[in-house]
């Protein structure tokens, strides 16, 4: 994930690179997430140019999908599963606890670590489950919590 | 040279694979041993992950669950405390029967070579030998139903689309696995991407589809790589392209990556998202067999349906309907997860009972404590309590105790559970979750919300359960889609078999 400068030129060498794909729209998007770490503001009217949709459509896709950022994460991105296999494991505790111990509120969108919810990472047989900027983490407990974010503290 | 088989699935590594392998590397140099690291997917045991396997005298040998204090003691000598011998042998996997997962864990998921080796491709020249329409009629032959959830007729799809007139068809494979406690599309993505590829293919020849897409879930960045480098391999190996391994049939493939909405995992609205646009559920009819993806004739399977068509071309449709149970026949990959002694993926005919599966091969809750209830099919799944444990695992066994098999998760839960809470939470997944375009969805599942906190606040509580209990009819009977369509399933199985979890404050009927 690289999350700074947005460059138009470089955003429309990538929505050049796919336009004329079927079903164009989502591979931009995710292009776009992977150089930037968000959609730019200005990226909208290029998309909607290049795929020949109108912009109010480009922002309804963009804002359909829980994926697609419209400003760049302030930290590393947290993702905590809080669907039922880690909720049987006590995800929830999880939750609290990096509330209370590390000030960080899940979904509260700023914090030196984002903390974000999301519904499964597949990996249910060790639960509690979560995704530090995409490693997978699995069977957690608030120690390994701690001791990962310790980790990114250093 | 010592061979060492270690997984490189992302639970695997979620729980520290990759340090256990270099781990190895380094205990390696230091005893000046000569070892190759094999990279494999998952066997599926998660609760013996990182499970390491070294090549002994012919034989693989497993360790596990190890961490990288191990690696040295394990190098030196086959004698460990964590040794488990041959992993095979285990009874855990003894008693499994494995069609889909056959080769999972145990080759090099990206080596062409090594699943041939292992049967890899022989239902795909066998499809090709004897042509789509007889392909087709092995696959409706077998029963084979779509293991998505629905459990709708493979066969019956593939005959529709074959029977189209059209200037394009496509193979959709629905790889957006977004129940919770499912994981069978992304372990076999990670561990066996060919058998999926070779499925797709085989349904492209049946029907004459030529292009095919893989919707995969964001939240599997691993499975998408690893898919990807798969699509790449068999490229440039002649199996996919204008010319399937000289069959003269062309077909291609592309993974496409979804962007984190459950409704995705719906048909219609993942063909919605695959045309770049907001994942809305379509109204059916059309069924995508006839207008599917950009209007076109398409089949749209799960990940597990197309891979269990290699098996059944290869061994025939008889063999593969000898597995199972009533009208649910063949294999079901079921996934133990939740608060569970030893999780993971066991394949087994239809036909067990949640008990054997909870009990027999998971051990119970990981907790230690006892077990209370037990979701079976994923968020839209049926909560089960002990009584109703016997239940046979068979799509009409499960639909007869107002439940479903789903995509054959087990989400086990201990006696700390409070089912109104899960109840609760079945709705507000819903309303996260909604796409919106139907009322009894987007709005239905609010109100479920706010219904069950005035139950358990105690406002009104009978006269609240009639409503709650109506509002599930209206969303059962209402809704476009399975989403808005099957939340009641949770939320009704918890009132009727744990109402006690709904009366646990005093009811505050005087102060209304």
């Amino acid at each position: 994930m690289v999350d700074s400068g947005w460059s138009e030129a470089e955003a429309k060498a990538l929505i050049d690179a796919r336009r004329h794909e079927k079903g164009a729209m989502l591979p931009i998007l995710h292009d776009l997430m992977h150089r930037f770490g968000y959609i730019d503001e200005a990226a909208i009217p290029l998309i909607a140019s290049a795929l020949n949709v109108s912009k109010a459509e480009t922002v309804g896709v963009i804002s359909f999908y829980h994926d697609f950022r419209r400003t760049p994460a302030e930290g590393p991105v947290l993702k905590i599963c809080r669907a039922e296999s880690c909720q049987a494991a006590g995800c929830e505790d999880l939750v609290d606890h990096l509330e209370r111990r590390h000030g960080l509120v899940a979904d509260s969108h700023h914090g030196r670590v984002q903390v974000e919810t999301v519904y499964c990472l597949g990996h249910c047989a060790a639960s509690p489950a979560a995704m530090l900027d995409g490693e997978p983490m699995a069977r957690l407990t608030r120690e390994s919590l701690d001791a990962c974010l310790a980790e990114i503290a250093r | 040279m010592t061979r060492i088989f270690i997984p490189c699935d992302s639970t695997a590594l979620a729980l520290g694979a990759d340090k256990v392998a270099r781990a190895f590397e380094a205990a390696a140099k230091r005893a000046g041993a000569a070892i190759e690291i094999v990279r494999t997917g998952s066997r599926g045991a998660y609760w013996l992950e990182p499970l390491v396997e070294i090549e002994r005298d012919g034989a693989r040998l497993g360790y596990g669950p190890l961490t990288p204090a191990d690696a040295e003691a394990v190098l030196a000598s086959g004698a460990h405390p964590k040794a488990l011998g041959d992993v095979e042998a285990i009874d855990w996997f003894k008693q499994q029967q494995r069609l889909i997962f056959a080769r999972c864990g145990i080759i090099d998921p990206l080596s062409l070579d090594d699943y041939v080796a292992h049967g890899g491709g022989r239902g795909l020249k066998h499809a090709i030998e004897i042509g789509g329409a007889a392909t087709v009629k092995i696959v409706l032959d077998s029963g084979l139903r779509g293991r998505g959830g629905a459990g709708f007729p493979t066969g019956i799809k593939w005959r529709t689309v074959a029977g189209i007139e059209a200037d394009q068809k496509y193979v959709v494979c629905n790889a957006d696995e977004g129940d919770s406690g499912t994981f069978a599309d992304r372990m076999l993505m990670e561990g066996d991407p060919f058998v999926l590829l070779e499925g797709m293919t085989i349904a492209g020849i049946a029907t004459g589809a030529t292009q095919g897409y893989v919707y995969i879930r964001s939240e599997y960045p691993h499975a998408f790589a690893t898919f990807q480098a798969a699509i790449g391999t068999a490229r440039k190996a002649g199996w996919l392209g204008p010319d399937v391994l000289g069959s003269g049939k062309a077909f291609e493939l592309e993974a496409r990556l979804g962007a984190g909405a459950y409704i995705c995992g719906e048909e219609t609205s993942l063909l919605e998202s695959l045309e770049g646009k907001r994942g809305l559920v379509r109204a059916k009819p059309p069924l995508p067999a006839i207008s599917g993806l950009f209007g076109k004739p398409s089949v749209i399977n799960n990940v597990l349906s197309f891979a269990s068509t290699p098996w059944i071309l290869e061994h025939g449709a008889a063999a593969y309907a000898a597995y199972g149970v009533g009208r649910s026949l063949g294999s079901q990959p079921f996934q133990l997860a939740g608060n569970i002694k030893r999780g993971g993926l066991v394949e087994l005919a239809f036909g067990p009972t949640i008990r054997r599966l909870v009990e027999d091969f998971g051990g119970g809750a990981r907790s230690g404590r006892p077990l209370r209830a037990v979701q079976v099919g994923g968020p839209l799944g049926a909560y089960f309590p002990d009584h109703l444990l016997d239940t046979v695992l068979g799509y009409e066994e499960m639909a007869a105790v107002k439940g479903m098999l789903g995509h054959g998760g087990i989400v086990v839960f201990d006696d700390t559970v409070d089912l109104a809470a899960q109840a609760r939470f079945a709705m507000k997944f819903c309303a996260v979750e909604s796409c919106g375009k139907c009322t009894p969805c987007r709005i239905g599942s609010t109100r479920g919300v706010e219904t069950v906190d005035k139950i358990v606040a105690g406002e009104r509580r009978e006269a609240n359960v009639a409503l709650l209990r109506d509002l599930c009819e209206t969303m059962l009977d209402g809704s476009l889609c399975a989403l808005g369509g099957l939340t009641p399933y949770p939320v009704l199985s918890a009132l009727d078999h744990f109402p006690e979890d709904f009366s646990r404050r005093p009811a505050r009927q005087a102060a209304e």
